[in-house]
């Protein structure tokens, strides 16, 4: 390990890390605005400078590594001074620099108050400016409807080139011209594209590239701050909500380096605005066709006079892709108690099921062990749409070379963009026939690799032939030694926030009872009387009959346009709650804010519900319904953490046998990124984006055409 | 005075042919394979001996830098390059445009050497775009040298190399060896940060060395005479051999000449350029090495050697030995100003203290050219040229500062003199008396 | 260097023919497999030849497509590197004058001032016929032929405003006069005879000397 004395202090450092790093160790602040831990180092800013004793010239401690640094002729290690005279003026003189073309415009600036340039001008700048000509302006540019320019704040330092060609992989933006009018742009002002874009807001460290959609609606000073959880897919991305007053102002991503490192994809990041529309504020019921505005007591009597007069048989209950784990288990306990057995959280159909073992639904290898994969298997899933995080983990892995990956289905053809290079084999199920066999080509890729992944998604888990599809992705992991003692490269990627809770907590059907595809068929058939819907929107509502439902959700869209009574819930940032991400990992969701009008947090209104159907449940606070949670699922209390599963039952399910494939190619589980959920069905923000890929894809295939 | 005989580019004003046979006429690619034969140990020895100091600007020991390159066979597979640098863009400087025009062949026999030494079996030519017609003719020396097999596959040197050209197409910076390595490889000519030194991680992440042309086309001359000749030539410590000067400017015949290093300045002029235009009492300032280079007044130039250390010394450079003379004709602040125009326009604005402190410097030079500035500018623009110095990732940053600190060092009075009478009677047409314009 | 900007009007379409097509192909083959983007100068440049020395932006597109590189990769190198000239140039000649010191201590901002007169006003538009257009450059390489300038691949050195007046008369007449130092020397020897290299040692000589050397 090298050793270095920074500011007199020895100390021991790890290999391979960079000099700022080291000084960091020792508390030494070091300033800087163009490194950054994820991105690449550019080394441009010049604001890290440090001083190397016996160096005449100083050096950037951003892009100097501990490994390059000679010890003395006698091995005293090197001096390094973060705080000498010559340090102190050298950053005095770059960040004169860097302002004397800033604007200086902080008043305006959406930056402004936590701003890397004011916060470090007030630290290691100087009072008084000396520059007397006239400041650089420049144009700004229109590069999308979610980062908005104010190009002459930009202080060059790149960090936003560097995160959309190396994180989200794909070279959109760059530096055109050179010297002082070197500009940031995209190709002809085209939108950027990603969808990982709203990142470089975070990253850029002046006001220059700010969000658009919160452009002049808050101070960051106004704000409170919620530690949260992202519900827009499986990840669990860890998410900071600022809200002032009753309103949601903007997400932020949380650091984890176990989960979203700290990236966050656009619509976990934008589509708030849709939290204000299209909410469902006060019960509604039905009378005539018609929604009508009722009372509480209304919604609930109607709810129970239906009730009375249905058999239990004839009673289905589905949860939700958003629903926390805490509503799912009320929600699940009422069912039981009045002795209802079609229940399931499955609303895709998909067909995991928890009496398989946990380690048969969940992504085994975990997303921070993608990087110990060494090769990787798709299956019907497009992980760039499903967990654009996930993805990024994924690309990360795949730029450190020996990590061929191979798609089977999930996108249309070898044309789509996942931000890597793959093979890709088709998208008829049956090559995964032929590859568990060992008579496909790329056998040969996963029998050299040692630890292979194989990754299965909704798009071929949730078709009628998903159980053989699933039982065929366990054959291939035994068979390629993805099942070993230390790797379980087993990996099922959800699409659903509740999907693994739901799973966890038995959302399946009873013995006797439906599962949601049946539930929907009986429904049809007049089978099934009475359905209750916590926050699932993704069903064919036109399929269900005369049956009389009841929706329990926080938005306006598909469960409620068809509900019979609806009973306003709590989106997710107005509730606390427990949420499995697709590895397992069980984090918890603090409330931000209320939910509006009458509109209630789900558990409560179950456990209300409860009261008029007769089935009281007995639990008055969220604390104790937790406490009766976690009684018969103890794994949900052990908070950010993975219980490690056995890859036996991957195993055991690789055994079973496997029913004839369908001939329908293999899709994804979502063809619209961006209108995935009610949330983002409700946000502006959203449609614009959805439409303008719309847009983009009609061109491009009217240019191929 | 360097004798005709001793003289390398006998071809520099391409009074005879450029072609493969009348450059063997001139005793290019004459005992090609003797030398190699001897070994790159043998090479690299001899080049130390012959104390050739690169001759691009640096002045960089030509022998110790190939030593760093990893040795035949204790590298890790990785192909070695040779790339010459002939991105010549630094104004003052036209010495390698007379070698690639009229002698490409000493060249391309330089590079055969070189790239045997550090084991290199492919070497690129890195050219300024603007050197078309020079472009041309360095490819039908390259056409003519495959033909002979001097160059190419089984070649009857003992070693095999490929040479190609590849050009720029206008940015000075390309001409700092590791920009000049981005721009090869595709990208805008931004300097890399060092370390990894271009010896360990050079073009394509590959084991690389970077030469100036005239330091590659001396090679052959320098090892087929040996190591002594060319250290006997020069007549001061630490700058051996020959050396191509061109001199520009207020001289009665501007010409480019190959002179001894250590020739006194008086001389150079004297006997080559037809002296200073309006005799040595006219003489203002020079600058001795290239714009990147602090100017020298008149009176430290009367018996002024040129050679590294001397001009270091005197807070100056020898840099491409690119001699501007101006003499009292000239408006000293103005040109000043006009070489930081340059660094402004060629700044890469890849780091903040050139991107921005080359503008600023600029900016104020114009004003002080017109007088129209405070008396404690003069000390804020010297500040300034001091921040910009040694905190940038590459050499432009001192580039660009040098010659404002030249120019403060050397012509202060000057310009206080201009913001005094400007202060008398601002804004006014003709409020500074600039020196007669011819 | 100030920003960069395309020209408003582009072409629709721009293709290489196929000499160019072919000739690109040996630029990519002239670097390892996989390091094509190394030739993007050289083709870019050959694009502006070929377009009538500027750089359309479907040029910009077409090199990125054929080295398989991002347009926005392209289109930092098309606006870094000033040789590319991203609007139409003149039809006849685009007149590139160094102003550089050495060549503003000899004189170039007076033919500066002839371009201003005679050809338009401005730099890097148009003349009224189209036919000429001139810009201001950094250091062409030829300082000791100061002034000079660059018109297509040739230059014209050791200029003065008379002798550029009449250069521009041929130019106008579509009679390109001979390219190099226009005061009668032969290249970079001081004017009036080289001062050197004038008692060159024999073939034979050379060869016996480098015999004996080595």
């Amino acid at each position: 390990m090298p050793r270095l004395i920074i500011d007199g202090q020895e100390i021991e450092v790890p290999k391979g890390i960079t000099v700022l790093q080291a000084c960091e160790m020792l508390g030494a602040e070091i300033p800087r605005f163009c490194f950054h831990e994820r991105l690449s180092i550019a080394g441009n800013c010049r604001m890290c400078l440090v001083e190397q004793v016996g160096l005449s010239k100083l050096q950037p401690s951003c892009a100097l590594s501990v490994d390059d640094l000679r010890p003395g002729n006698d091995g005293s290690p090197v001096k390094i001074r973060t705080n000498s005279r010559k340090v102190r003026e050298a950053r005095q003189g770059v960040m004169q620099f860097l302002l004397i073309n800033h604007p200086l415009d902080c008043p305006i600036c959406d930056q402004g108050g936590e701003c890397d340039l004011q916060d470090q001008a007030m630290a290691y700048g100087v009072e008084k400016s000396r520059f007397h000509e006239n400041k650089r302006a420049v144009e700004d540019r229109d590069i999308g409807p979610l980062v908005k320019t104010i190009m002459t704040r930009c202080i060059h330092c790149t960090r936003c080139i560097r995160f959309m060609t190396e994180v989200a992989g794909v070279a959109e933006l760059g530096a055109i011209g050179r010297g002082e009018d070197m500009e940031i742009v995209t190709y002809l002002e085209q939108g950027m594209t990603s969808e990982l874009q709203g990142n470089v807001i975070d990253l850029c460290p002046v006001g220059a590239l700010t969000s658009r959609p919160y452009a002049f609606k808050a101070r960051p000073w106004e704000l409170s701050r919620t530690e949260s959880i992202d519900v827009m897919d499986a990840v669990g991305s860890n998410i900071r909500v600022d809200t002032r007053g009753r309103e949601v102002m903007r997400v932020l991503p949380r650091l984890n380096e176990g989960v979203n490192e700290e990236w966050i994809s656009d619509k976990t990041r934008f589509s708030w605005d849709g939290l204000r529309l299209q909410r469902l504020d006060r019960p509604y019921i039905r009378k005539d066709g018609k929604l009508f505005s009722a009372s509480w007591q209304d919604a609930f009597a109607a709810i129970a006079c239906c009730a009375e007069r249905t058999f239990a048989n004839r009673i289905g209950a589905i949860a939700g892709d958003m629903a926390s784990a805490e509503e799912m288990f009320a929600f699940k306990d009422l069912m039981v108690r009045l002795g209802v057995k079609s229940i399931d959280c499955r609303q895709d159909g998909t067909s995991l099921h928890p009496d398989l073992g946990r380690s048969t639904y969940l992504f085994n290898p975990t997303i921070e062990g993608i990087r110990h994969a060494d090769s990787l298997l798709l299956i019907g899933t497009n992980p760039r749409l499903e967990a654009s995080i996930l993805n990024t983990r994924i690309r990360k892995r795949f730029l450190e070379g020996g990590f061929p990956i191979a798609v089977a289905g999930g996108v249309p053809d070898s044309s789509a963009d996942l931000t890597y290079d793959y093979k890709y084999l088709g998208s008829n199920a049956s090559l995964l026939e032929d590859i568990a066999s060992g008579s496909h080509e790329f056998c040969c890729v996963l029998e050299a690799s040692s630890h292979p992944m194989i990754m299965v998604g909704q798009g071929a888990l949730r078709r009628p032939d998903g159980r053989a599809l699933l039982v065929l992705a366990a054959q291939i992991a035994q068979r390629f030694g993805a099942l070993s003692a230390s790797w379980n490269g087993f990996s099922v990627l959800h699409t659903a926030a509740s999907r693994v809770a739901g799973l966890d907590l038995g959302l399946v059907p009873y013995e006797g009872g439906h599962d949601v595809p049946s539930m929907v068929n009986a429904a049809r058939k007049g089978a099934l009387d009475l359905l209750f819907l916590l926050s699932a929107d993704e069903l064919d509502m036109s399929s269900l009959g005369a049956a009389f439902v009841v929706y329990i959700g926080s938005h306006g869209d598909a469960g409620a346009s068809r509900a019979d009574v609806i009973l306003p819930g709590a989106a997710y940032t107005e509730k606390s709650g427990i949420y499995v991400n697709t590895e397992g990992r069980v984090q918890l969701a603090h409330r931000a804010i209320f939910p509006p009008g009458e509109a209630r947090e789900d558990w409560s209104i179950l456990r209300a519900l409860s009261t008029v159907l007769g089935q009281t449940l007995p639990y008055d606070c969220l604390e104790s319904l937790q406490e009766a949670m976690y009684a018969s699922a103890p794994h949900l209390s052990e908070f950010d953490q993975i219980r490690s599963e056995s890859a036996r039952q991957v195993e055991a399910l690789a055994a079973l046998p496997v029913s004839e494939l369908d001939s329908a190619p293999l899709g994804s589980a979502i063809s619209d990124f961006y209108l995935s959920n009610p949330i983002a069905r409700a946000s502006a923000v959203m449609a614009d984006l959805s439409f303008r890929e719309k847009s983009r894809r009609e061109a491009a295939g009217q240019s191929d055409a | 005075m360097l004798s005709d005989e001793n003289r390398i580019f006998t071809n520099l004003y391409g009074f005879q042919s450029s072609s493969l046979e009348s450059a063997r006429k001139r005793g290019a690619w004459d005992e090609t394979k003797s030398v190699i034969e001897k070994g790159a140990e043998w090479i690299i020895e001899e080049m130390k001996a012959s104390g050739l100091r690169g001759r691009g600007g640096a002045g960089f020991p030509t022998g110790l830098k190939w030593s760093f390159m990893p040795k035949a066979g204790e590298g890790d597979g990785r192909p070695h390059y040779l790339i010459v640098n002939a991105d010549e863009s630094e104004p003052g400087t036209c010495k390698d445009r007379e070698i690639l025009r009229h002698d490409p062949h000493l060249l391309l026999e330089g590079c055969l050497f070189a790239s045997f030494t550090i084991s290199a079996h492919v070497c690129y030519i890195y050219i300024r775009g603007e050197f078309i017609r020079e472009r041309e003719a360095l490819q039908r020396a390259i056409d003519e040298s495959y033909e002979a097999r001097l160059l190419g596959k089984n070649s009857v040197t003992g070693w095999d190399l490929d040479c190609y050209v590849h050009h720029g197409a206008g940015a000075y910076i390309c001409g700092e060896e590791t920009a000049l390595l981005e721009s090869l490889e595709g990208r805008k000519g931004l300097p890399r940060m060092k370390p990894p030194y271009p010896a360990n991680v050079g073009l394509y992440g590959c084991p690389t060395t970077i030469n100036n042309v005239e330091s590659i086309a001396v090679v052959p001359s320098i090892l087929r005479r040996g190591a002594n000749w060319f250290s006997s030539l020069g007549r001061v410590k630490n700058s051996t051999g020959s050396k191509l000067f061109s001199i520009s400017g207020h001289v009665n015949k501007p010409c480019t000449v190959e002179e001894e290093m250590g020739i006194v300045l008086r001389e150079l002029i004297e006997k080559h350029a037809g002296g200073i235009r309006g005799g040595w009492d006219n003489l203002l300032a020079v600058i001795p090495g290239g714009v990147s280079v602090p100017c020298l007044p008149a009176k430290e130039c009367w018996d002024l050697s040129m050679d590294f250390d001397t001009l270091r010394e005197k807070h100056s450079g020898l840099g491409t030995a690119a001699v501007m003379v101006m003499d009292k004709s000239t408006d000293i602040v103005n040109a000043i100003a006009r070489v930081s125009y340059f660094y402004k326009h060629e700044s890469c604005g890849q780091c903040t203290p050139c991107r921005e402190g080359t503008g600023w410097m600029w900016r104020v030079l114009k004003r002080m050219v017109r007088g129209e500035a405070h008396e404690h500018e003069i000390d804020m623009l010297l500040n300034v040229t001091k921040e910009v110095e040694g905190n940038t990732i590459c050499a432009l940053g001192d580039a660009a500062a040098w010659p404002v600190q030249g120019l403060i060092r050397h012509f202060s009075h000057e310009i206080r003199r201009r913001i005094k009478e400007y202060a008398a009677n601002p804004k006014a047409e003709g409020a500074v008396s600039f020196p007669v314009k011819r | 260097m100030s920003a960069r900007r395309l020209a408003a009007v582009q072409p629709n379409y721009f293709s290489f023919n196929e000499k160019n097509i072919a000739w690109a192909k040996e630029q990519v083959a002239k670097y390892p497999i996989g390091r094509g983007a190394s030739a993007i100068i050289s083709l870019m440049w050959r694009a502006q030849e070929q377009h009538g020395g500027w750089l359309p932006e479907p040029a910009i597109r077409y090199v990125a497509d054929f080295l398989s590189m991002p347009y926005i990769r392209a289109f930092e190198i098309a606006t870094f590197y000033t040789m590319f000239h991203l609007s139409p140039v003149g039809r006849k000649a685009h007149i590139q004058v160094c102003t550089s010191l050495p060549c503003m201590l000899r004189g170039s901002d007076e033919l500066i001032g002839v371009c201003k007169n005679r050809i338009v006003s401005e730099p890097d538009i148009l003349s009224a016929d189209s036919s000429f257009s001139w810009e201001r450059v950094e250091c062409l390489g030829a300082c000791v032929n100061a002034p000079m300038m660059l018109i297509g691949s040739d230059t014209y050195e050791d200029l003065t405003v008379k002798k550029f007046n009449e250069l521009l008369d041929h130019l106008e007449a579509d009679n390109f006069p001979p390219p190099g130092p226009q005061n009668g020397r032969h290249s970079s020897e001081p004017l009036g005879g080289a001062t050197t290299l004038t008692t060159l040692p024999a073939e034979e000589k050379i060869k016996r000397r480098n015999a004996d050397a080595l």
